[in-house]
Protein backbone atom coordinates (compact mmCIF):
# COMPACT_ATOMS: atom_id res chain seq x y z
CA UNK A 1 0.00 0.00 0.00
CA UNK A 2 1.21 3.26 -1.33
CA UNK A 3 1.86 5.79 1.32
CA UNK A 4 2.52 9.43 1.72
CA UNK A 5 6.37 9.90 2.40
CA UNK A 6 5.83 13.97 2.46
CA UNK A 7 3.58 14.83 5.37
CA UNK A 8 1.25 17.41 5.13
CA UNK A 9 2.89 21.14 6.79
CA UNK A 10 1.21 24.84 7.20
CA UNK A 11 3.32 25.74 3.95
CA UNK A 12 0.71 23.25 1.98
CA UNK A 13 -2.23 24.91 0.23
CA UNK A 14 -4.87 23.76 2.75
CA UNK A 15 -8.35 24.26 2.08
CA UNK A 16 -10.56 23.75 4.75
CA UNK A 17 -10.51 23.36 8.71
CA UNK A 18 -6.82 23.50 9.84
CA UNK A 19 -7.52 21.30 12.53
CA UNK A 20 -10.17 18.76 11.10
CA UNK A 21 -9.46 15.01 11.59
CA UNK A 22 -9.30 13.95 8.33
CA UNK A 23 -6.99 15.44 5.42
CA UNK A 24 -7.58 14.41 1.40
CA UNK A 25 -4.30 14.96 -0.15
CA UNK A 26 -4.24 15.65 -3.62
CA UNK A 27 -1.50 15.50 -6.67
CA UNK A 28 -2.84 17.13 -9.82
CA UNK A 29 -2.26 18.42 -13.03
CA UNK A 30 -4.14 21.90 -14.25
CA UNK A 31 -4.57 20.37 -17.65
CA UNK A 32 -5.90 17.15 -16.53
CA UNK A 33 -10.03 17.11 -17.28
CA UNK A 34 -10.04 14.50 -14.52
CA UNK A 35 -8.21 16.93 -11.91
CA UNK A 36 -10.62 19.50 -13.06
CA UNK A 37 -13.96 17.03 -12.27
CA UNK A 38 -12.07 15.72 -8.97
CA UNK A 39 -11.91 19.93 -8.01
CA UNK A 40 -15.48 19.88 -7.55
CA UNK A 41 -16.20 17.12 -5.89
CA UNK A 42 -13.38 17.49 -3.15
CA UNK A 43 -15.58 20.89 -2.73
CA UNK A 44 -18.58 19.11 -2.49
CA UNK A 45 -16.91 16.65 -0.09
CA UNK A 46 -16.34 18.98 1.91
CA UNK A 47 -19.90 20.38 2.02
CA UNK A 48 -20.87 16.68 2.97
CA UNK A 49 -18.41 16.60 6.16
CA UNK A 50 -18.20 20.00 7.64
CA UNK A 51 -15.83 21.00 9.55
CA UNK A 52 -14.01 17.39 9.69
CA UNK A 53 -12.48 17.24 5.81
CA UNK A 54 -9.73 19.63 4.78
CA UNK A 55 -7.83 19.29 1.25
CA UNK A 56 -4.45 19.84 -0.02
CA UNK A 57 -3.28 20.48 -3.39
CA UNK A 58 0.47 19.86 -4.31
CA UNK A 59 1.63 20.25 -8.31
CA UNK A 60 2.05 16.75 -10.42
CA UNK A 61 2.38 17.73 -13.68
CA UNK A 62 2.92 15.90 -16.43
CA UNK A 63 5.23 17.93 -18.28
CA UNK A 64 5.50 15.70 -21.75
CA UNK A 65 1.82 15.49 -22.94
CA UNK A 66 0.40 18.71 -20.88
CA UNK A 67 2.26 21.59 -21.97
CA UNK A 68 0.26 24.34 -20.34
CA UNK A 69 0.15 22.60 -16.52
CA UNK A 70 3.58 24.04 -15.51
CA UNK A 71 2.87 27.45 -16.57
CA UNK A 72 -0.61 27.32 -14.77
CA UNK A 73 1.14 26.01 -12.13
CA UNK A 74 3.53 28.46 -11.69
CA UNK A 75 0.38 31.04 -12.01
CA UNK A 76 -1.48 29.25 -8.76
CA UNK A 77 2.30 29.97 -6.89
CA UNK A 78 2.11 33.54 -7.80
CA UNK A 79 -1.73 33.68 -6.83
CA UNK A 80 -0.50 31.83 -3.44
CA UNK A 81 2.22 34.28 -2.99
CA UNK A 82 -0.76 37.00 -2.75
CA UNK A 83 -2.41 34.85 -0.64
CA UNK A 84 -5.03 33.71 -3.46
CA UNK A 85 -3.86 30.44 -4.12
CA UNK A 86 -7.35 28.92 -3.72
CA UNK A 87 -9.00 31.33 -5.99
CA UNK A 88 -6.60 30.94 -8.54
CA UNK A 89 -6.56 27.27 -8.57
CA UNK A 90 -10.54 26.94 -8.41
CA UNK A 91 -11.09 29.65 -11.59
CA UNK A 92 -8.05 27.68 -13.46
CA UNK A 93 -10.21 24.28 -13.25
CA UNK A 94 -13.58 26.06 -14.02
CA UNK A 95 -12.03 27.85 -17.21
CA UNK A 96 -9.91 24.54 -18.05
CA UNK A 97 -10.89 24.55 -21.74
CA UNK A 98 -9.56 27.89 -22.39
CA UNK A 99 -5.89 27.10 -20.32
CA UNK A 100 -2.98 28.79 -21.69
CA UNK A 101 -1.08 31.85 -20.91
CA UNK A 102 -3.97 34.45 -21.77
CA UNK A 103 -6.18 33.31 -19.74
CA UNK A 104 -3.69 33.36 -16.73
CA UNK A 105 -3.04 36.91 -17.33
CA UNK A 106 -6.65 37.41 -17.29
CA UNK A 107 -7.56 35.12 -14.12
CA UNK A 108 -4.42 37.18 -12.95
CA UNK A 109 -6.54 40.57 -13.19
CA UNK A 110 -9.66 39.19 -12.35
CA UNK A 111 -7.93 38.92 -9.01
CA UNK A 112 -6.42 42.49 -9.14
CA UNK A 113 -3.07 40.94 -8.88
CA UNK A 114 -0.31 42.33 -10.49
CA UNK A 115 0.80 42.13 -14.34
CA UNK A 116 4.07 42.73 -14.34
CA UNK A 117 5.02 40.03 -11.57
CA UNK A 118 3.11 37.65 -13.52
CA UNK A 119 5.22 38.44 -16.37
CA UNK A 120 8.23 38.06 -14.68
CA UNK A 121 7.21 34.87 -12.60
CA UNK A 122 6.71 32.95 -16.18
CA UNK A 123 9.84 34.68 -17.80
CA UNK A 124 12.19 33.29 -14.65
CA UNK A 125 10.24 30.19 -13.89
CA UNK A 126 10.40 31.44 -10.05
CA UNK A 127 8.26 28.89 -8.89
CA UNK A 128 9.61 25.82 -11.49
CA UNK A 129 12.01 24.08 -8.46
CA UNK A 130 9.32 24.22 -6.09
CA UNK A 131 6.93 22.76 -8.22
CA UNK A 132 9.39 20.23 -9.68
CA UNK A 133 10.11 19.22 -6.12
CA UNK A 134 6.34 18.40 -4.71
CA UNK A 135 5.90 16.13 -7.89
CA UNK A 136 9.31 14.49 -7.25
CA UNK A 137 8.18 13.86 -3.53
CA UNK A 138 4.79 12.77 -5.32
CA UNK A 139 6.13 9.98 -6.94
CA UNK A 140 8.12 9.09 -3.88
CA UNK A 141 4.68 8.52 -2.24
CA UNK A 142 4.01 6.31 -4.97
CA UNK A 143 1.41 8.69 -7.53
CA UNK A 144 0.25 6.27 -10.24
CA UNK A 145 -1.45 8.78 -12.48
CA UNK A 146 -3.34 12.72 -12.14
CA UNK A 147 -5.58 13.06 -10.03
CA UNK A 148 -3.78 10.67 -6.98
CA UNK A 149 -5.39 11.08 -4.07
CA UNK A 150 -4.43 10.42 -0.61
CA UNK A 151 -6.25 10.20 2.62
CA UNK A 152 -4.20 11.20 5.64
CA UNK A 153 -0.97 8.80 4.80
CA UNK A 154 -2.67 6.20 2.89
CA UNK A 155 -3.30 6.45 -1.39
CA UNK A 156 -6.57 5.84 -2.04
CA UNK A 157 -7.03 3.16 -4.67
CA UNK A 158 -10.45 3.08 -4.78
CA UNK A 159 -12.96 4.29 -7.19
CA UNK A 160 -12.90 7.91 -7.64
CA UNK A 161 -16.86 8.68 -7.50
CA UNK A 162 -18.11 10.71 -4.23
CA UNK A 163 -19.52 7.51 -2.90
CA UNK A 164 -16.21 6.14 -2.69
CA UNK A 165 -14.45 8.61 -1.37
CA UNK A 166 -17.32 9.64 1.27
CA UNK A 167 -17.12 5.63 2.73
CA UNK A 168 -13.42 5.72 2.46
CA UNK A 169 -13.44 9.09 4.63
CA UNK A 170 -16.22 7.60 6.58
CA UNK A 171 -13.92 4.50 7.54
CA UNK A 172 -11.36 7.21 8.74
CA UNK A 173 -13.88 9.17 11.02
CA UNK A 174 -14.91 6.26 12.63
CA UNK A 175 -12.09 3.73 12.47
CA UNK A 176 -13.85 0.45 14.27
CA UNK A 177 -15.82 0.08 11.00
CA UNK A 178 -12.76 -0.07 9.39
CA UNK A 179 -11.32 -2.79 11.54
CA UNK A 180 -14.19 -4.57 10.95
CA UNK A 181 -14.52 -3.72 7.24
CA UNK A 182 -10.73 -5.74 7.19
CA UNK A 183 -11.98 -8.69 8.59
CA UNK A 184 -15.67 -9.12 6.48
CA UNK A 185 -13.56 -8.23 3.09
CA UNK A 186 -16.21 -4.80 2.63
CA UNK A 187 -17.97 -2.10 4.55
CA UNK A 188 -21.37 -3.06 4.60
CA UNK B 1 -3.17 -14.44 -10.62
CA UNK B 2 0.32 -14.80 -12.13
CA UNK B 3 3.34 -16.04 -10.45
CA UNK B 4 6.18 -14.03 -11.10
CA UNK B 5 9.82 -14.62 -11.09
CA UNK B 6 11.19 -13.82 -8.11
CA UNK B 7 14.46 -11.91 -7.12
CA UNK B 8 17.36 -13.76 -7.52
CA UNK B 9 16.32 -15.41 -10.51
CA UNK B 10 18.52 -15.05 -13.89
CA UNK B 11 16.48 -12.87 -16.01
CA UNK B 12 15.35 -15.38 -18.92
CA UNK B 13 16.70 -13.62 -22.41
CA UNK B 14 14.63 -12.28 -25.25
CA UNK B 15 14.91 -10.60 -28.26
CA UNK B 16 11.78 -8.22 -29.41
CA UNK B 17 11.23 -5.77 -32.13
CA UNK B 18 11.23 -2.28 -31.02
CA UNK B 19 10.35 -0.77 -34.58
CA UNK B 20 9.46 -2.73 -37.92
CA UNK B 21 12.67 -3.07 -38.59
CA UNK B 22 14.61 -2.88 -34.90
CA UNK B 23 15.17 -5.67 -32.32
CA UNK B 24 16.60 -5.28 -28.64
CA UNK B 25 17.71 -7.94 -26.77
CA UNK B 26 18.10 -7.89 -22.86
CA UNK B 27 21.84 -8.98 -23.71
CA UNK B 28 22.41 -5.77 -25.63
CA UNK B 29 22.16 -3.83 -21.53
CA UNK B 30 24.24 -6.54 -20.08
CA UNK B 31 26.28 -4.37 -17.32
CA UNK B 32 23.60 -1.85 -16.13
CA UNK B 33 20.18 -2.05 -14.44
CA UNK B 34 17.33 -2.56 -16.43
CA UNK B 35 13.54 -2.14 -15.33
CA UNK B 36 11.58 -4.17 -17.26
CA UNK B 37 8.01 -2.96 -17.10
CA UNK B 38 5.37 -5.62 -18.41
CA UNK B 39 1.59 -3.32 -19.14
CA UNK B 40 -1.32 -4.75 -20.68
CA UNK B 41 -1.93 -2.00 -23.58
CA UNK B 42 -1.58 0.84 -25.39
CA UNK B 43 -3.66 3.44 -25.09
CA UNK B 44 -4.95 3.72 -21.68
CA UNK B 45 -6.35 7.12 -20.41
CA UNK B 46 -3.54 9.52 -20.60
CA UNK B 47 -3.51 11.23 -16.91
CA UNK B 48 -3.47 7.88 -15.55
CA UNK B 49 -1.16 6.20 -17.76
CA UNK B 50 1.74 4.45 -16.76
CA UNK B 51 3.99 4.84 -19.37
CA UNK B 52 3.38 8.54 -19.41
CA UNK B 53 4.00 8.60 -15.85
CA UNK B 54 7.28 6.51 -16.21
CA UNK B 55 8.30 8.55 -18.92
CA UNK B 56 8.22 12.01 -16.33
CA UNK B 57 10.13 10.42 -14.21
CA UNK B 58 12.75 8.47 -16.68
CA UNK B 59 15.85 10.95 -15.72
CA UNK B 60 15.61 9.95 -12.07
CA UNK B 61 15.76 6.33 -13.24
CA UNK B 62 18.56 7.57 -15.98
CA UNK B 63 20.58 9.12 -12.79
CA UNK B 64 20.64 5.62 -11.27
CA UNK B 65 22.32 4.19 -14.69
CA UNK B 66 19.12 2.42 -15.62
CA UNK B 67 17.49 1.51 -18.78
CA UNK B 68 13.68 1.53 -18.86
CA UNK B 69 12.04 -0.97 -21.22
CA UNK B 70 8.33 -0.89 -21.69
CA UNK B 71 6.77 -4.28 -22.90
CA UNK B 72 3.22 -5.23 -24.07
CA UNK B 73 1.61 -7.51 -26.57
CA UNK B 74 1.05 -4.19 -29.09
CA UNK B 75 2.04 -4.68 -32.52
CA UNK B 76 5.43 -2.33 -33.24
CA UNK B 77 2.81 0.40 -35.37
CA UNK B 78 0.68 0.39 -32.14
CA UNK B 79 4.08 1.15 -30.27
CA UNK B 80 4.66 3.41 -32.65
CA UNK B 81 2.02 5.80 -32.80
CA UNK B 82 1.22 5.58 -28.82
CA UNK B 83 4.77 6.86 -28.41
CA UNK B 84 4.61 9.45 -30.20
CA UNK B 85 1.38 10.66 -29.12
CA UNK B 86 2.57 10.85 -25.87
CA UNK B 87 6.03 11.97 -26.26
CA UNK B 88 7.56 8.80 -24.84
CA UNK B 89 11.40 8.83 -24.74
CA UNK B 90 12.33 5.02 -23.80
CA UNK B 91 11.74 1.94 -25.98
CA UNK B 92 8.52 0.03 -25.81
CA UNK B 93 8.77 -3.68 -27.05
CA UNK B 94 6.47 -5.39 -29.21
CA UNK B 95 5.89 -9.04 -27.61
CA UNK B 96 3.47 -9.87 -30.42
CA UNK B 97 4.29 -13.06 -32.00
CA UNK B 98 4.69 -15.79 -30.73
CA UNK B 99 2.02 -13.58 -28.77
CA UNK B 100 3.23 -12.80 -24.78
CA UNK B 101 5.82 -15.40 -24.32
CA UNK B 102 8.30 -13.28 -22.85
CA UNK B 103 5.86 -11.82 -20.62
CA UNK B 104 5.17 -15.75 -20.05
CA UNK B 105 8.78 -16.75 -19.15
CA UNK B 106 8.37 -13.89 -16.81
CA UNK B 107 5.38 -15.52 -15.25
CA UNK B 108 3.95 -11.74 -16.45
CA UNK B 109 1.19 -12.93 -18.30
CA UNK B 110 -2.72 -12.75 -17.93
CA UNK B 111 -3.68 -16.45 -19.68
CA UNK B 112 -7.56 -15.74 -19.69
CA UNK B 113 -7.36 -11.84 -21.58
CA UNK B 114 -4.24 -12.45 -23.86
CA UNK B 115 -2.40 -9.62 -21.93
CA UNK B 116 0.80 -8.64 -20.08
CA UNK B 117 0.35 -8.13 -16.15
CA UNK B 118 1.43 -4.75 -14.63
CA UNK B 119 4.55 -6.59 -13.65
CA UNK B 120 7.19 -4.90 -12.97
CA UNK B 121 11.56 -5.90 -12.77
CA UNK B 122 14.62 -4.75 -12.29
CA UNK B 123 17.42 -6.65 -13.41
CA UNK B 124 20.85 -6.33 -11.71
CA UNK B 125 24.09 -5.44 -14.67
CA UNK B 126 24.95 -9.27 -14.82
CA UNK B 127 21.26 -10.47 -15.21
CA UNK B 128 19.80 -11.38 -12.71
CA UNK B 129 16.68 -10.04 -11.21
CA UNK B 130 16.55 -7.93 -8.37
CA UNK B 131 13.45 -7.10 -7.93
CA UNK B 132 9.71 -7.55 -8.83
CA UNK B 133 6.50 -6.94 -8.53
CA UNK B 134 2.98 -7.50 -9.72
CA UNK B 135 0.44 -4.96 -9.74
CA UNK B 136 -3.14 -5.97 -8.31
CA UNK B 137 -5.76 -5.61 -10.94
CA UNK B 138 -7.05 -2.19 -11.80
CA UNK B 139 -4.49 -0.54 -9.87
CA UNK B 140 -1.48 0.90 -11.40
CA UNK B 141 2.08 0.87 -10.02
CA UNK B 142 3.80 3.98 -9.32
CA UNK B 143 7.69 4.61 -9.33
CA UNK B 144 8.33 4.24 -6.01
CA UNK B 145 9.05 0.71 -5.94
CA UNK B 146 11.41 0.74 -8.92
CA UNK B 147 13.66 3.80 -7.57
CA UNK B 148 13.87 2.26 -4.08
CA UNK B 149 14.66 -1.19 -5.92
CA UNK B 150 17.48 0.78 -7.92
CA UNK B 151 18.40 2.99 -4.82
CA UNK B 152 19.77 -0.77 -3.65
CA UNK B 153 20.98 -2.09 -6.09
CA UNK B 154 23.13 0.65 -6.64
CA UNK B 155 24.18 0.91 -2.73
CA UNK B 156 24.37 -3.05 -2.78
CA UNK B 157 26.85 -2.51 -6.05
CA UNK B 158 28.77 0.02 -3.85
CA UNK B 159 29.38 -2.51 -0.82
CA UNK B 160 30.61 -5.03 -3.08
CA UNK B 161 33.09 -2.73 -4.89
CA UNK B 162 34.10 -1.79 -1.05
CA UNK B 163 34.37 -5.53 -0.47
CA UNK B 164 36.29 -6.88 -3.57
CA UNK B 165 38.42 -3.87 -2.58
CA UNK B 166 39.42 -4.97 0.77
CA UNK B 167 39.64 -8.64 -0.05
CA UNK B 168 42.49 -6.97 -2.65
CA UNK B 169 43.97 -5.57 -0.26
CA UNK B 170 44.22 -8.24 2.56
Amino acid sequence: MARLKVPVTPHDHIRGPADAPVTLIEYGDYECPYCGAGDEMIRELQKHFPGRLRSVFRHFPLYEVHLNAEAAGQAAEFAAAHGRFWEMHESLYQNQERLGLPLLFELAKDLGLPEAELRRVLDTGEYAPKIRDEARGGVRSGVNGTPTFFIDERRFDGPLTFDGFVAAIEARLDPKPSLWSRWLGRRT
Amino acid sequence: MAKILAAGTVAPGFKLRVTADQWLSLSDLKGRPVILAFYPSDWSPLCADQMVLYNEVLPDFRALGAELLGISVDGVWSHQAFAKDRHLHFPLLSDFHPKGAVARSYGAYREDEGVCERALFVIDGNGVIFWSYLSPIGVTPGADGILEALEALSNQSKQDGQAEGSSHAA
